[in-house]
């Protein structure tokens, strides 16, 4: 089967040419947005996660604008979503879903991981999210922590801001980017030395 | 209409999607749910209306906290599912 014969590929053929037509969305535009997407990646979230672990500043300014703080370190923001970070502690663990459909922060994080996008884990982030983590991850959250479940229900992107784990002292910020996975910046994990 | 940090809410039982075609971002679980606003996101055109390429009123967006086991009636105690809602679907509880 060749796949530019498929159904989903001939509908997004013929919905690119409405759009150029239109003067919605012209060819350029599109390549433009894919390319910038495509160089996003989880190492871009790990270098804001670096930063605000060794920069009080920072930190502080991230909370408050997420796509401000986004744009210092170089990842373009113009036109897309507001970015709001979260911060784990030891009283809180956040955990990001998108039970509508597959919200993510895509400009800085680039495209969510599969499992992100299936029912599976849309439907039990919100109902049973102790459970989820424990069985698909082995990450358990101490009783002692809430555990909070934020669904990206409208115009804001979620990421999180995780703890900084024991042993890292004194590392530089590339070191402690090299150790910010994907799921730690969603909640799913929590990184490790 | 307008609600401050900390302000106890509801968010209205309504299913719109009983009466036809609709976009709706409020998702069904917290339908007719208490909660807390937590602050205020901003301001953002109507997804509702955008979707069916409507002119899409300007709507103030609450981040809203719900209890997580009053929603299923299980959880652990003190789990926490927060929301974002657009003020149309809220009113003093």
């Amino acid at each position: 089967m060749n796949i530019v014969e498929t159904d989903g590929e001939q509908l997004l053929i013929a919905l690119r040419s409405v759009l150029a037509a239109k003067g919605i969305a012209s060819p350029a535009e599109i390549a433009e947005r894919i390319a910038s997407t495509d160089s996003a990646s989880p190492g871009q979230g790990a270098r804001m996660v670096a930063k605000a672990w060794t920069d009080p500043a920072y930190r502080a300014r991230m909370l408050v604008d997420g796509s401000k703080a986004a744009e210092e370190l170089g990842i373009p923001m113009r036109g897309m979503p507001p970015l709001g970070v979260l911060e784990n502690s030891a009283d809180v663990h956040n955990l990001i879903v998108c039970t509508l459909c597959s919200c993510y922060p895509r400009a800085v994080l680039g495209y969510p991981p599969f499992w992100y996008k299936s029912a599976g884990y849309r439907a039990r982030a919100v109902r049973d999210p102790r459970g989820l983590l424990a069985d698909e991850w082995g990450t358990v959250v101490p009783d002692d922590v809430r555990l909070r479940v934020v669904d990206s229900t409208a115009d804001y992107r979620w990421m999180v801001l995780p703890l900084r784990p024991a042993g890292t002292e004194g590392w530089d910020v590339a070191r402690l980017a090299s150790i910010v996975r994907e799921g730690d910046m969603i909640g799913v994990t929590i990184p490790k030395v | 209409m307008m609600f401050d940090a900390g302000a106890n809410v509801r968010v209205k039982d309504d299913w719109p999607e009983s009466r036809g075609p609709v976009h709706i971002r409020t998702p069904h679980y917290v339908r007719g749910m208490q909660g807390t606003v937590l602050r205020r996101l901003g301001a953002f055109p109507n997804p509702e209306d955008l979707a069916f390429a409507r002119p899409a009123p300007v709507r103030a967006l609450y981040h809203v906290r719900f209890d997580q086991p009053a929603i299923w009636q299980e959880g652990h105690a003190g789990d926490e599912v927060v929301v974002e809602i657009f003020e149309h679907w809220l009113e003093p509880a």
